[in-house]
């Protein structure tokens, strides 16, 4: 692949991206939306935070099946619970990491 | 959250002091979760034949995680041009949803500053950002400073892998897990009552089987819409049958 090839190739690929990530914002963020949808609007972060991270705890990203006790899993649920506690961000990170290294020991 | 004083509200935001500071420290989880991640692409983009510039040309341009993993690997396979901007495009998709509710905490912002903005919204900005902007004290400004700096994590980290190789051990100090406890804190942040419970709960069981049987990623979009829809409706019977009664 030329240099030209791929310059036009990541300029594409940097178009597809930007468009679903401005059109939204630039076309709504100077008019008022309806209540109805903005009370939707304020589920969406729960949903989309929920929908990243389940399947990440109870599947097998390879083979794209269920996997039940993944060490994902398990991390999960002292981090969400120390989350919960401590409502600090940096912390909950570090907290999580540590014990997923510490899993991994076993 | 009220948005009739919008006007003042600028005001007010556009002097209040230590932005840079607490922007950059509001992207600082992002960056380490970034590192382990943008190193592993930066390895296989080298792998893939692409110099160090390339990668960070790529990185600077598309700034998707999973999208970038894919465009190398179907470099690597021989693709065309067409093909890898097409999967990119699909897999991307995802964030016209958060832009979509993005438009809520910017409304009134100026054309060109969205514009700018929008060009940083990923998974891991669009979480930060929307959880800081029920809280206090943050603004536009400090929310372009998440967008900013996270980027340059991608293009630092992304451009090290293929520079340098990965030089964090796969694996170490359980870094890998870093963006999942940032998802799953957040997410412990998003859930202010019942309601919001019940739509991670409704959104989680929908994902998880959407993501075995429906291919690629559109299980997210899918998912969160299918989601906030059923948490939505929830609470509209819940108003209504408190009027009723």
């Amino acid at each position: 692949m030329s240099l030209v090839d791929y310059l036009l190739l990541v300029a594409g690929m940097g178009a597809v991206t930007y468009i679903p990530r401005w059109l939204p914002l630039f076309a709504l963020a100077q008019r008022r939306l309806p209540q109805g949808l903005v009370d939707w609007l304020r589920l969406i972060p729960v949903a989309i935070l929920s929908a990243l991270v389940a399947p990440a705890l109870l599947t097998d990203s390879a083979t794209r099946t269920l996997s039940f006790g993944k060490p994902e899993f398990w991390v999960a649920i002292p981090t969400l619970f120390f989350a919960w506690r401590s409502r600090s961000l940096a912390g909950t990170v570090i907290f999580g990491m540590f014990l997923f290294w510490l899993a991994g020991k076993f | 959250m009220t948005h009739t004083n919008n006007a003042a509200d600028e005001a007010v935001q556009d002097i209040s002091p230590g932005w840079l500071r607490e922007g950059l420290v509001a992207a600082a989880p992002i960056a380490l979760g970034y590192f382990p991640l943008g190193m592993a692409m930066g390895v296989l983009g080298q792998k893939a034949g692409l110099s160090a510039g390339m990668v960070a040309l790529m990185s600077l341009l598309v700034y998707a995680g999973s999208a970038q993993f894919i465009a190398v690997a179907m470099l690597g396979t021989g693709a065309g041009p067409g093909a890898i901007i097409l999967t990119t495009f699909v897999v991307n998709f995802r964030h016209l949803l958060m832009s979509f509710a993005l438009s809520v905490p910017l409304r009134g912002a100026r054309r060109g500053f969205l514009s700018l903005f929008s060009y940083g919204i990923t998974d891991e900005t669009f979480a930060v950002n929307m959880t800081r902007f029920r809280q206090d004290g943050w603004d536009r400004r400090r929310a372009l400073v998440v967008n900013e700096g996270s980027h340059l994590a991608w293009v630092g980290a992304t451009t090290c892998g293929a520079w340098a190789g990965a030089f964090i051990p796969a694996g170490a100090f359980g870094i890998d897990y870093a963006l999942v406890a940032m998802f799953l804190c957040l997410l412990v942040f998003q859930l202010q009552g019942r309601l919001y419970v019940l739509t991670a709960l409704a959104t989680a069981i929908l994902s998880v089987v959407l993501y075995l049987f429906v291919p690629g990623n559109a299980y997210v979009v899918l998912a969160s819409v299918g989601g906030a829809t059923i948490g939505f409706l929830l609470q509209k019977r819940k108003n209504r049958t408190r009027r009723v009664s």
